[in-house]
């Protein structure tokens, strides 16, 4: 498959208040690739996430330098509207967090604020989205039901067809699975791998056997700091730094 | 031998310990049953409370509640007749004041819970927001009838009473509104902007919806509090007789809170009419129940659509 540059970080630094949370971060992310950003807790792993689609817009005090170029575009150039942005970059958060609405409304919701109203163009994409997200079978009979009457699993891929819906280019996923059990959890892990025939995936996780199972570039991040990144193989069976070796191997973290 | 004694002696204190700590328990259960009788009482005052109101009112004024007192205008000096424009001019008030204060205290609070950056003028507004809520009543009643009735040339009207009244209950509606928009997770309003809509979308589609509930009980409190008040309307908008019904906003009106007022301080035969006052107090209380009750369940509806 053709693996074309969709991101690049360029010389990233990123300040909570006088907290400096990422230390010159530089990534390149490539398309239809699944890249992990693993390390311990409160390691910038999340913030540079939220840097990608811009949430971190959200906190006041927060201030970002340095560059990320999206196809060469620079997202943080004040010419750049940040919804737009954020219907390009979708994502998954770590907590499935439906809105209390129906599950069709739901998937829906991203089109209709999007200014979409053709109503059976609306109901072929809330179907392919739950198609994709590998939960149409079990929803297609209560459709119109409360989506918080789901299971915390299906919820995930609910939230996952929602970010799906309105078709963006690169998926964030912030620890999708870490509120599920199991059996949910490899579900996502099976339909992460589908999706990034198509999309451009992101993913955040603290688990370290989740990272070496669904991605093919995995970046370790160690206090704000970029340490290593390479082929997920070679950084689990060959890491050239000892630090991370340290990490994977559960020596600490 | 020596080691059995010591042996003995060790169980004696583990048994001493273990009876120690028996009674020790006993006290801590016995603490924590008293604290929790306690704080039962605290509640059941509540409710006793309430019901001796009622039974009161019901004892009291249960024999002057018929038709002819429902559906007529006082007669004969207020002593015979009923309490019809009393009971139109206080669903008036009270509609009236809601229509005012919920659209601004709703918008006011989206703004300072939504949009507000933290700062001198938020703690400015923030501030006179909560000494607008410690304003006694009266002084609502002499500001609505220097700046609506006078100043503004409204006159002693249903529109100059709802104005005012909105005005004193705008408090309760911002802080209440407040507080049901901050228990909204913010997940949802990153999940919606995360799906590139707009702020204004995220507040109109997720958050306002799922602050409804709280918004409503807020609403119910501002209602409940508008129509019984008395200070307020006493120099806006209700005159002491007036056997008409309004026909417009600039009518004034007769009002319940204030019919009992000049019935128990200032009519013509105050001991012959005490049950007439009874009857207009319970009147009051069964209305704002009422109100209560559609709001509750409305707000029970939309929570079972969630």
């Amino acid at each position: 498959m053709e693996h074309s540059l969709k991101i690049k970080i360029k010389n990233l630094d990123f300040y909570y208040g006088d907290f400096k949370a990422l230390h010159d971060i530089s990534l390149d992310i490539y398309s239809n690739q699944v890249t992990a950003f693993i390390g311990p807790s409160g390691c910038g792993k999340s913030t540079l996430l939220r840097c990608l689609n811009r949430m971190n817009d959200l906190i006041p005090i927060s201030r970002v330098e340095g560059q990320i170029l999206l196809d060469n575009k620079n997202i943080n150039d004040p010419n750049v509207d940040v919804v737009t942005l954020r219907r390009n970059v979708g994502m998954v958060f770590q907590k499935p967090n439906p809105f209390p609405k129906t599950i069709f409304e739901n998937v829906a919701y991203g089109l209709r604020v999007n200014g979409i109203k053709d109503k059976s163009y609306i109901a072929n994409q809330v179907e392919k989205s739950l198609i994709q997200a590998a939960i149409w079978d079990e929803v297609k009979d209560r459709i119109n039901d409360s989506a918080l009457g789901l299971s915390g699993g299906q919820q995930q891929r609910l939230c996952i067809a929602r970010a799906l819906a309105i078709e963006p280019e690169v998926v964030l996923m912030d620890e999708p699975a870490s509120a599920l059990d199991p059996i949910a959890t490899q579900k996502i892990e099976e339909l992460i791998h589908q999706l990034k025939k198509s999309y451009t995936i992101i993913i955040v996780t603290h688990n370290m056997q989740q990272a070496a199972r669904v991605s093919d570039i995995t970046a370790f991040f160690y206090l704000g700091k970029l340490i290593e990144k390479d082929d997920t193989e070679m950084l689990f069976t060959k890491p050239k730094l000892q630090q991370t070796e340290d990490y994977i191997t559960g020596r600490f973290g | 031998m020596a080691i059995g004694i010591r042996k003995n002696n060790q169980q004696s204190t583990i048994i001493n310990q273990q009876s120690n700590m028996n009674s020790l328990l006993r006290r801590r259960k016995l603490i924590q049953v008293t604290i929790f009788g306690l704080f039962r009482l605290s509640a059941a005052i509540n409710g006793i409370a309430l019901l001796v109101v009622v039974y009161f009112l019901v004892a009291r004024g249960w024999r002057a509640i018929n038709w002819t007192f429902l559906t007529q205008p006082p007669m004969d000096s207020m002593t015979k007749g009923g309490i019809l424009p009393c009971i139109v001019g206080t669903l008036c008030l009270s509609l009236g004041a809601i229509l005012v204060a919920l659209p601004i205290g709703v918008a006011s609070a989206i703004y300072l819970n939504e949009y507000a950056r933290p700062g001198r003028l938020l703690r400015a507004i923030r501030i006179g927001i909560n000494n607008l809520a410690g304003v006694p009543s009266v002084v609502f009643g002499l500001f609505g009838l220097a700046f609506f009735v006078v100043w503004l040339k409204m006159g002693v009207s249903i529109l100059a009473g709802s104005l005012t009244l909105g005005v004193l209950t705008l408090p309760v509606i911002i802080g209440s509104s407040e507080e049901a928009l901050r228990s909204v997770p913010d997940t949802y309003r990153e999940a919606s902007l995360g799906l590139g809509a707009t702020k204004w979308q995220t507040i109109y589609r997720v958050v306002l919806p799922a602050a409804l509930p709280g918004i409503l009980t807020g609403a119910i409190l501002g209602i409940s509090r508008a129509a019984g008040e008395t200070a307020p309307i006493m120099f806006t908008a209700a005159v002491f007789y007036t056997p008409s019904l309004p026909t417009s906003v600039f009518d004034e009106i007769m009002a319940l809170p204030y019919h009992i007022y000049v019935l128990a301080t200032a009519g013509t035969e105050i001991e012959a009419t005490r049950h007439l006052q009874y009857g207009t107090a319970l009147v009051l209380i069964v209305l704002v129940f009422g109100l209560n009750l559609i709001a509750i369940i409305y707000r029970a509806r939309l929570q079972r659509r969630m």
